[in-house]
């Protein structure tokens, strides 16, 4: 077959271009996630974007799955979308087979193995799972979108991971400082850094802003606060 | 996404050039000349790409319902082609439903809805479908389809009222679905969503003054959209049921063209 | 129960008009231990006899939950009743994941219905051997369905299942027309009172033959903690 535009590119006409079929959209948003003793902090931006539009300043971005447990998910919202709902329907699944609650270990393993049955079609998120584990102590496992888990007791993922993750390390990691000692982390601690994270994120990337939506899961249940950001 | 795609494929060094990294292709050699530099996609292509399409659906909530409003315009590539493709549709009668993006698909699709509704009637449990489950059901239906890499290639504005609250959501060919106070699809997102945001950050708007900015707006885009059209229609759903207007001629006055001078 | 020559097959009529495999299907309802449920405006109550088949087993399961806001108590066949619980399930889970809402009560009632019907016309099928009272709460108040072997199934406000069943449904009949502007403790009172009803008289409720209860509540799940 004879095709101008490939065999004759000098002759092709530049504009007139077929665009294919993009399945991923990057909606952006960032999700900040600290572990302590007993307790853990969950937060996410609420812009959804795409490109330079915002399509709502008022999007939550994480989902309560349990008393114990709350997953924040950023990336391709069509996938997060798709993927939360599946998670919920599993999750009433394994309620009803073993007559009790899913661990949080449990949903962060089936998570895992949900976003690598997707290997070769992804689901586009980065997602960051927060709660309290088997023994009530606080926990954070993040991923990568095909599905590697990796427990840790902070994290920064999402637009604006890359600029978040290394604040918290030298903060709460306490990476690069000299005559530290490492101390439990108090929960106003960790709640005052992580809005201080997302004031810096939102001054740079442009996919994160509005409003933070931040969950902070305790043995007495999941208590809720919002904490407003640049809006332009 | 476009931004990663940049750094896997650089624009080329000149027009029609190798990129960096890559050879130059000599017009009219061997490898250029073969007849396999088909891909699979490119032989069974579902629709790659929209052919009749409509533009802009606004939608916008106010205190006890919410308006939609979409011109009737089906534009042929940069063709006006058709002229009366109405795109609101009452599903039932606590919601109504807007459509931009290519035709045949919202036609397609809205023939299953239209089903939908009628199994519903046929059931008599006098239960209805609500907003947020027709919202969802699309989420579904479309992100099945852009799965299958054979999407409907359109926007969805869903507007209703669920137990006593206003409902406007969107959804658009991926299944990126969600819900806010102002929608504006297509070059209406650029165009409309600042002056709808900037009206409804002042406080909560009554019937009137949200179809009189939803108006307001048509005519922006009617000026400024190329693809557009001064019929429009206009739909309004409050807890007194869906009311989907006549379609209306706007008046526009160009005199003021010959002033413009662009450069 | 006597024998005759019309009831070799589900497929096979009877001169009288009757399906007798169906009819003895029937009759593996009233095997189970009773199970009472009824409703008032704001509430769906089920009620089950824990019975253990002898003192060295666990006792019966005799409610299982489906959904947030549907539970059912089944007589009859356990295993008929899990495999009926399964597709009732999912369909719930289906409901959900399309459309984000619970699903009405009614209409899962008719699914289980279809469901149920076919296997009363095909000769290499035999009818599910229990019966099913269904409570539920959706956006037309609580619902109490009750669903037999047969595939017919019913909207009532209260009723009674199993064994010696028919004194339970006489309290209920009896008391029908309080039930509807009863509060909670009433309500499970009622169901108490003719859950005892279908007892030998020399046993009474006790924790021993304790029961299970469940409601189903405008505020949302089933809860057994409510009381």
């Amino acid at each position: 077959m004879l095709s101008l535009n490939e065999n004759f590119p000098e002759y092709a006409v530049p504009g007139a271009k077929q665009v294919r079929f993009e399945p991923y959209a990057d909606n952006g948003g960032s999700v900040v996630a600290i572990a302590g003793d007993d307790y853990a902090v969950i937060g996410a931006d609420t812009r959804l974007s795409t490109g330079f539009s915002i399509y709502t300043r008022e999007q939550k971005k994480l989902f309560k799955l349990s008393d114990l447990t709350v997953l924040g998910a950023t990336g391709c919202w069509c996938d997060t979308l798709t993927l939360t709902r599946l998670l919920q329907a599993r999750m009433r699944m394994y309620e009803h087979e073993h007559n009790k609650a899913m661990s949080t270990p449990a949903v962060a393993q089936m998570l895992s193995t949900m976003l690598y049955y997707k290997r070769f079609f992804p689901y586009y998120i980065s997602n960051v799972l927060a709660g309290l584990d088997a023994e009530g102590k606080g926990c954070v496992y993040s991923y990568d979108p095909i599905g590697h888990c990796e427990r840790s007791n902070y994290r920064a993922g999402g637009s604006a991971g890359a600029q978040l993750q290394p604040l918290l390390d030298n903060q709460i990691g306490l990476k690069n400082m000299q005559n530290v000692q490492e101390a439990p982390l108090p929960r106003e601690k960790a709640l005052a850094l992580l809005k201080d994270v997302f004031i810096s994120a939102a001054e740079r990337d442009i996919y994160t802003g509005d409003c933070i939506y931040i969950l902070i899961i305790t043995a007495s249940g999941i208590q809720e606060e919002k904490f407003q950001l640049r809006k332009d | 996404m476009s931004f990663m795609g940049d750094l896997m494929n650089p624009a080329p060094l000149w027009h029609n050039g190798p990129s960096p990294g890559a050879f130059y292709s000599f017009p009219g050699n061997a490898t250029s000349l073969r007849p396999t530099g088909h891909t699979v996609q490119d032989f069974r292509a579902h629709s790659a790409t929209p052919i009749t399409t409509t533009t802009t659906v606004i939608g916008l909530r106010f205190d006890k319902g919410c308006v939609l409003a979409a011109d009737t315009l089906g534009s042929y590539g940069s063709l006006a082609r058709f002229r009366d493709c109405n795109r609101l549709q009452k599903v039932n009668d606590l919601t109504l439903l807007g459509a931009g993006g290519d035709y045949a698909d919202y036609q397609y699709l809205r023939d299953i809805i239209e089903q939908k509704i009628i199994d519903e009637q046929c059931i008599g449990d006098g239960l209805q479908l609500k907003p947020k489950s027709l919202h969802c059901w699309l989420t579904r239906v479309l992100y099945n389809k852009r799965s299958k890499m054979d999407p409907l290639w359109n926007n969805y504005v869903v507007a209703g009222v669920q137990d006593g609250e206003p409902f406007l959501g969107s959804v658009d060919k991926l299944g990126t679905a969600y819900e806010d106070a102002t929608i504006a699809t297509g070059l209406g997102a650029y165009m409309a969503t600042p002056l709808l945001r900037d009206a409804t950050e002042k406080g909560p708007l009554d019937e009137e003054s949200a179809k009189a900015l939803v108006r307001k707006c048509m005519e922006v885009l009617f000026y400024r959209d190329a693809r557009s059209f001064p019929r429009y229609q206009l739909g309004v759903v409050t807890s007194a049921g869906v009311t989907v207007e006549e379609p209306v001629e706007l008046k526009h006055d160009w005199s003021l063209a010959h002033m413009i001078h662009m450069k | 129960m006597f024998r005759n020559q019309y009831d070799s097959d589900v497929t096979v009529w009877s001169p009288q008009g009757r399906l007798h495999q169906v009819e003895y299907a029937m009759e593996a309802v009233k095997l189970g231990s009773a199970t009472v449920a009824l409703k008032s405006k704001q509430f769906a109550v089920l009620i089950a006899l824990k019975r253990a088949v002898s003192e060295l087993s666990a006792y019966q399961k005799k409610i299982i939950p489906i959904d947030e806001h549907i539970s059912i108590s089944i007589s009859g066949l356990t295993a008929d009743a899990r495999m009926l619980s399964r597709f009732m399930r999912t369909e719930c889970l289906n409901y959900r994941y399309a459309h984000d809402a619970p699903m009405p009560v009614g209409r899962l009632i008719g699914m289980v219905g279809n469901k149920m019907q076919i296997c009363t016309q095909r000769y290499d099928k035999r009818p599910l051997g229990v019966g099913l009272l269904v409570a539920g709460y959706d956006d037309q108040g609580p619902h109490i369905y009750q669903t037999c072997p047969s595939a017919n199934f019913f909207d009532c406000r209260a009723m009674a299942i199993g064994a010696r069943s028919q004194s339970a449904r006489t309290y209920l009949e009896k008391h029908l027309n309080t039930f509807m502007d009863c509060d909670l403790n009433d309500l499970v009172a009622h169901g108490l009172r003719a859950l005892r009803d279908t007892l030998p008289n020399e046993v009474d409720l006790n924790t021993k033959v304790i029961l299970k209860i469940i409601l189903l509540t405008s505020l949302g799940g089933w809860n057994a903690d409510l009381l």
